[in-house]
């Protein structure tokens, strides 16, 4: 054992796998992180082709056919034209920018998660605390700015839509308002079910996103990370909060601006 | 003590080593003047094949400051980012392939 003997005494080494090797030069946890954010890519991913085979499957809105832009399910609708309202400022039309607010939110959280990590490998506990505790705040700030944007697309605008819609054989006029699975009055029902289903599943990894944050916020403040000689817990939570704030930009994208 | 290379020590003598956050701050900036020209786009251009084609640029840009900066990948050995970037090229593809699948679909009903 005398090779052994050189060595410092023995703390867990994050960059040692068990057979003593160290594939990709990152260690374990990092690497089983960036399969996992892989796989998610393509749910993700599997998502967004679903809107745009959906979307380009459906009649694309033309002044020339229809006049003037009105909502209506004959086609699919301009998505600035849908989005354009902000809380306390009702009735005035300000389309993406709450979307935009949004945006920079997340952004902004992903700024702070990076300064955590940077933290970390200073081994700066209270620099660590006080970023994750930004970085919180941001994603909860965010989910709250989704959960106004999905009350307000489901119920929808004061004036409402009218639909033609035939019912035992007669044609009747109903007026809707707002959105759910199966009826939409911004356009074709499978928009707002798209609608759901992305923004759904991304708020979902925003959240389980807050609890890791919270969970490695808690686990830093008691010194488990000072403890084990290093942060990379922090950074493998920051490769998934990364992600996160990724997959918003491409939402961001293909959703409300193309 | 100042003379330690690596970090592990400073912590075991009690010194924290200053922040280096000069790249974070420039990655964020990138990524909000692209944000924000984005906004300007929007609201400028007409729909059309240009737009969404600088959407799509400045999407493509931003996802790399994020991935290489942020999550670090640029920095990592070439097996790594080659496995990370390899599959979202097969993605494309399929994206554009049901892109035109959508578009015969219209056609057809």
């Amino acid at each position: 054992m005398a090779a052994t003997a050189t060595t410092e005494a023995p703390v867990f080494d994050k960059k040692t796998w068990m057979g003593g090797v160290e594939p990709m030069r990152v260690s374990y946890g990092k690497l089983m992180m960036w399969f996992f954010l892989i796989s998610d890519t393509f749910t993700f991913s599997a998502l967004l082709v679903t809107y745009g085979f959906i979307r380009f499957s459906y009649q694309a809105y033309d002044p020339a056919i229809f006049g003037e832009y009105h909502f209506s399910n004959l086609y699919w609708p301009i998505p600035e034209r849908v989005y354009e309202s902000v809380p306390f400022l009702h009735g005035v039309q300000l389309p993406l920018v709450f979307v935009g607010i949004m945006t920079f939110i997340l952004i902004f959280s992903s700024v702070t998660m990076v300064l955590a990590v940077e933290a970390g490998h200073r081994m700066d506990k209270a620099a660590v605390e006080k970023y994750m505790l930004w970085t919180i705040l941001g994603g909860l700030t965010f989910l709250g700015s989704q959960a106004w944007e999905w009350t307000h697309f489901i119920h929808g605008t004061d004036e409402g839509t009218v639909i033609r819609e035939l019912v035992n054989g007669q044609w009747i006029e109903r007026t809707i308002f707002g959105a759910n699975l199966t009826e939409n009055q911004y356009g074709p029902p499978a928009f707002a079910d798209l609608f759901f289903f992305i923004t759904g599943f991304h708020g979902t990894h925003v959240l389980s996103g807050v609890v890791l944050n919270i969970l490695i916020f808690y686990r830093t403040s008691f010194g488990l990370y000072q403890r084990r000689g290093h942060y990379e817990m922090v950074e493998k939570v920051g490769l998934y909060w990364h992600f996160v704030d990724l997959v918003w930009v491409f939402v961001f994208t293909f959703f409300y601006l193309v | 003590m100042a003379d330690h290379s690596s970090h592990h020590h400073d912590t075991e003598s009690g010194v924290i080593a200053e922040p280096q956050t000069k790249a974070i701050w420039k990655t964020f900036v990138i990524l909000s003047v692209l944000t924000a020209f984005e906004f300007l786009i929007a609201f400028t251009l007409h729909h059309g094949f240009l737009k969404t084609s600088i959407f799509v640029l400045m999407t493509i840009v931003k996802a790399f400051y994020i991935v290489g900066e942020f999550m670090h990948l640029k920095h990592e050995v070439k097996s790594l980012i080659w496995a990370i970037v390899l599959p979202c090229i097969f993605v494309v593809w399929l994206l554009l392939a049901l892109l035109m699948e959508g578009g015969f679909v219209f056609i057809a009903r």
